[in-house]
């Protein structure tokens, strides 16, 4: 018990250990006065030492009757019937007129005060005239209004029948009387609080707020104590700054690709057709290629930026296929057309930079391969925009150049890597790309719908890809699964659109990437 | 990708019911369920398997995989009979060059297989014959029709008959302005001189290919028994395949099918169809290389056969169905040999080779200078690289005819390629009106520009601080440089020409290593007003070129 009292006074705010020797006052207004605080201040200390145990607060609501403006202003002039039976006393016999100009009372005033003194059979009015018709006795007696206004302020559950009446007559009368309701507010000292406000009278020297100054000298700290806090009380929320969520993510499958022992591509959103499609074997009636997928720009290069050997055997392995393993593709069996190479495309997939890293690679010694290569990046496609449907979106790219390279190892980097992303149940399917053989679908099992969602494509690329940008046929693992599913998945978000909305609130309130 | 819908009390009375392991098991042939309800599946089929379109091409394919009908299946080809012919006109050259034709009799049909039959030809159409383009399909009931067949190209004017579907008679010309058909495929005869008709002995025609065939004799009903089959279009080998793969449809269905004689001129001769299998080389060596796996000779045979087609050991090849369109090289068939071994039984391996993982440098920059605004409490945010003009120009107080990038006929109002980032910062700060203040905002990306005629890309940073005022984000640029150790190579000069969105005397060219890299100024209350911003604003905006080289020095 006496550890919690002592534990109690210790977690006293300044201001709660300043009224605590008031609390007998009783009255908040009074509490002020002596704590020298201001009532918002009482006020809350009080609510917080309810809390502690300390007090009770009870609160009732109370109608009260007040003198109004004009009241208080009768009160020391007299009420006007007074003021104008004062005068009458005085003349006895007056014009209606002059009566009223020699008791400088207001129109409404005076007429009232004749309404009054009538109802009190103390005049007559005859002629336009006033007679005085009362006797001293009645003169000197206050009236039961005078009684009322002067008894004020008092509770309206006090009123004894004549008073409410009275009441009724004044308040029909401009600003005499107010009545209010009032909350009001009664303090109850607990038991513990009795012996906290005994004990705490010579409680004292308890560190608030550590200063310089009280650091700056040991003795004002060495033995003291601290005050309390009430760790549990709410404080108020802070943002921080932070990277977009989209890129958190992105940076991890980053990590995770160069952890993998891959190198990163990045290259232009612009790109030739030839780039973007051709030298991926994509013939040229291609449905992709259409407007209607795409986004064109509505610009051609004067020069296709490959070099000649290249774009040769790209229009060779187009026309009339490659010759691969002892044996000839048959090729589209189209006639391959240069112009149409030139047009340029925001990149539908992050797969022209292996494209392009592939004719890179037809430069370098042998001796380098095996190589790996990865790109997380934007691409675009002629989309509505709906919950589903974006024109943009990240892709995850890869590539493996290894003579050695198989099938399997193809599906043993997609499950190591959608492992590292949190996809254990994985399914392989045959899929179709127009410059992979085999192709797959790479699905992921959604434990809440019990179906298999698509992650997206990979394969081996073909033969009619590799050796026109590599120059010969070496297998080259490539994949392209779409990023976005895998973001949304992961922070719970319904709609694409949310993944580039920037809405702060969203933004500020969005977990951490925790991989 | 096409989705094909087939019945789904077929489909069980030939294979069992559609349950989960059915599901996973189609999925692994390659043609996943799309959806089910109570009579109908919807089934992917990938658009290299425009043999798979047609329920009976479906089947027949399953029941091979499944190992109920392996190998490949024979169809008894009928030599021509007499007048089984078509006489190919060489007024077709320069409209639809090429056609081959069949006859398939003793058919029974009823409107399921009549609807089957038009559905799969509409497939075909779409994905095989790009949109009529490469080949389209005509089938016509024998008995309205004389035989022989005449293929050949006519003034518009002169082509007269009434279209499917339709009650008046109408010119060539009227079919492609008028008939909803036709105007759907005008531009295939658009600017020819001559369109192409088939012809009966008779004279009457039986359809203008591509658009339509004729009411009276190019339309299949429950009473036909016998049908003439032709492909035409532009490519000859395209269109060969698609007639294959129609009869041999129909076929399953229960038909015969016959040859017939093309003439061209010149005593040039060719007998259609032609289902001599497609052969090819397949070496088992490269099946185990390319697979990782260790098959024998018979496990080859084996698969090969799950796939519909027969391998022959002596010369390790591969005879290919003639409806398959899909087998361009010795991969295809490696491909088909993993499909038949079962994506599922593959066991994933990640080889023990050493290369050496590296992120792109100037991503790693990007990072740090996001970890260091971050620091400094500043939000990244993401937005399009699409923008709209008014976004982008407009309400940037610049002038409405200012040139912008557009990208050719976008589906949405997005048109424009951005070419800063600044308007995208003050349309967030636009769309978070209700947010909590101060706000802080900073992007890292793409944008373009084009200058004289070609396109550059360049990556910027930009940061916006609401309320906010120039000091401020003269201190955050400051603060960035010094982080990044070039703090002595950055500094701030008046600016001459004042941006539009900027207040004259409030903004400073950003200068770095004496080149400007961007701006930074308080922006102007008429452009806050043009997005009903109610909060001052101070933006900054800069090109990260200089300084990813100044960083990898």
């Amino acid at each position: 018990m006496e550890k919690n009292i002592n534990k109690l006074l210790e977690s006293l705010s300044p201001n709660e250990r300043k009224i605590l020797p008031h609390l007998d006052e009783k009255n908040i207004g009074e509490i002020c006065k002596k704590s020298n605080l201001d009532r918002v201040s009482v006020t809350r200390s009080l609510e917080y030492l309810k809390d502690k145990g300390v007090l009770e607060i009870m609160t009732r609501k109370l109608k009260l009757i007040s003198i109004g403006v004009n009241g208080a202003l009768y009160i020391k002039k007299g009420l006007p019937e007074r003021r104008l039976l004062n005068l009458l006393n005085e003349k006895r016999i007056l014009k209606l007129s002059e009566a009223a100009k020699q008791s400088s009372l207001s129109e409404d005033e005076f007429k009232a005060s004749l309404g009054m003194l009538k109802k009190r059979n103390l005049i007559d009015l005859k002629n336009g005239k006033i007679i005085f018709s009362g006797n001293k006795e009645e003169i000197s007696r206050k009236s039961p209004e005078e009684s009322f206004i002067e008894s004020l302020p008092t509770e309206y559950d006090s009123l004894t029948e004549e008073q409410s009446e009275t009441l009724k007559t004044l308040e029909r009368r401009k600003d005499i009387v107010r009545v209010s309701e009032e909350k009001i507010i009664e303090i109850k000292i607990t038991t513990l609080g009795k012996k906290i406000i005994d004990i705490g009278k010579e409680f004292r020297g308890l560190i608030e707020q550590i200063t310089p100054e009280i650091l700056k000298k040991e003795s004002s700290w060495k033995g003291k104590k601290f005050r309390r806090y009430d760790v549990t009380l709410p404080v108020p929320k802070i943002n921080g700054g932070r990277r977009h969520f989209v890129n958190q993510a992105i940076d991890y499958a980053r990590d995770v690709w160069s952890e993998m022992g891959f190198k990163e591509m990045t290259g232009n959103y612009i790109m030739s057709s030839f780039w973007n499609f051709d030298a991926l074997f994509q013939p040229q009636d291609h449905p992709a290629r259409e407007m209607h997928d795409t986004f064109f720009i509505d610009k051609k290069l004067q020069n296709l930026d490959a070099d000649k050997k290249t774009i040769e055997n790209v229009k060779k392995s187009h026309e009339v296929g490659v010759v691969a393993n002892g044996s000839r593709s048959t090729g589209w069996n189209y006639s391959w057309n240069e112009e149409e190479a030139k047009r340029l495309v925001l990149r539908t997939h992050t797969t022209c930079l292996s494209a392009q890293t592939l004719s890179k690679l037809a430069r370098t010694p042998r001796g380098t391969l095996p190589q790996k290569f990865f790109a997380i990046g934007k691409c675009l496609r002629n989309e509505t925009l709906d919950w589903s449907h974006g024109f943009e979106f990240n892709q995850t790219e890869g590539i493996v150049v290894d003579k050695n390279a198989n099938f399997r190892h193809l599906l043993g980097y997609l499950k190591e890597f959608f492992k590292k992303m949190g996809y254990e149940k994985l399914r392989f399917r045959p899929a179709y790309f127009p410059y992979t053989e085999p192709s797959i679908e790479i699905d992921f099992w959604h434990p809440e719908k019990k179906v298999w969602l698509e992650l997206g494509g990979a394969g081996m690329f073909r033969p009619e890809v590799v050796i026109p940008l590599l120059g010969e046929n070496i297998p080259v693992l490539a994949w392209g699964p779409g990023f976005d599913r895998m973001i949304m998945s992961y922070y719970q978000i319904k709609d694409l659109r949310e993944l580039y909305k920037n809405n702060l609130t969203q933004l500020r309130k969005m977990k951490f990437w925790m991989k | 990708m096409a989705i094909v819908t087939f019945s789904k009390n077929q489909f069980e009375k030939d294979f069992g019911t559609m349950d989960s392991k059915m599901e996973n098991k189609i999925a692994m042939f390659g043609t996943p369920l799309d959806g089910v309800d109570s009579n109908e599946l919807r089934i992917e089929v990938n658009p290299n398997r425009s043999d798979l379109l047609s329920y009976h091409g479906f089947s027949r394919a399953l029941k091979a995989f499944i190992g109920k009908e392996k190998g490949l299946k024979e169809y008894p080809l009928n030599k021509p009979e007499k007048n089984y012919s078509v006489t190919i006109d060489s007024s077709v050259k320069d409209v639809r060059p090429y056609t081959a034709c069949a006859i398939v009799r003793g058919l029974k049909f009823n409107d399921e297989r009549i609807k089957e039959l038009i559905e799969t030809q509409e497939k075909l159409h779409i994905t095989l014959g790009r949109k009529r383009k490469k080949a389209a399909i005509g089938i016509y009931p024998l008995e309205k029709i004389k035989l022989p067949i005449t293929f050949e190209a006519m003034e518009p004017d002169k082509i007269k008959f009434v279209p499917l579907e339709s009650e008046r008679e109408l010119s060539g010309l009227e079919i492609l302005q008028r008939n909803p058909t036709g105007k759907e495929y005008a531009h295939l005869l658009a600017g020819k001189a001559k369109f192409p008709v088939f012809l009966d002995a008779e004279n009457k025609v039986l359809s203008m290919p591509p658009i339509i065939n004729s009411q009276t004799t190019g339309k299949v009903t429950e009473e036909t028994k016998d049908v003439f089959v032709e492909c035409s279009g532009e490519d000859s080998e395209i269109l060969k395949k698609c007639l294959n793969i129609i009869v041999t449809s129909l076929s399953d269905m229960g038909g015969e099918i016959y040859q017939m004689n093309l003439r061209f001129g010149a005593g040039k001769k060719e007998i259609t169809p032609n289902l001599q299998p497609q052969k090819l080389k397949i070496s088992i060596e490269n099946v185990n290389k390319t697979l990782g796996l260790d098959l024998k000779e018979k496990q080859l045979k084996e698969f090969l056969e799950r796939m519909g087609h027969n391998y022959n050991a002596k010369d390790s090849s591969v005879e290919i169905p003639a409806w398959r369109t899909d087998i361009l090289h010795e991969v295809d068939l490696i491909e088909d040999v993993a499909i038949a071994y079962g994506y599922d039984n593959f066991v994933p391996e990640i080889p023990k080779i050493a290369t050496v993982g590296e992120k792109d440098g100037e991503e790693i920059i990007k990072k740090k200078i996001s970890e260091i605004l971050s620091g400094l409490g500043i939000i990244e945010v993401s937005n399009y690289h699409l923008t709209t003009k008014k976004d982008q120009v407009e309400k940037m107080g610049l002038p409405k005819d200012s040139e912008v990038l557009e990208v050719v006929g976008s589906k949405t109002e997005y048109t424009t390629l951005r070419e800063n980032l600044s308007h995208l910062l003050l349309k967030n700060l636009a769309e978070n009106v209700d947010s909590e203040y101060p706000q802080q905002i900073f992007e890292t990306g793409r944008v373009f520009s084009e200058s004289s005629g070609s396109i550059s890309e360049n990556e910027m940073l930009a940061g916006s601080l609401s309320s906010g005022n120039f000091t401020r984000i003269k201190q955050i640029i400051e603060y960035l440089f010094r982080m990044l150790n070039l703090e002595s190579k950055v500094n701030f000069k008046e600016t001459e020409e004042t941006p539009a969105h900027f207040i004259e005397g409030r903004t400073a060219d950003i200068i770095f290593n004496g080149e400007k890299i961007g701006s930074a100024g308080e922006v102007h209350p008429r452009v806050l007003s043009n997005w009903k911003i109610k909060m001052p604003a101070a933006l900054f905006e800069i090109k990260l070129e200089e300084i990813f080289k100044a960083l990898k020095e």
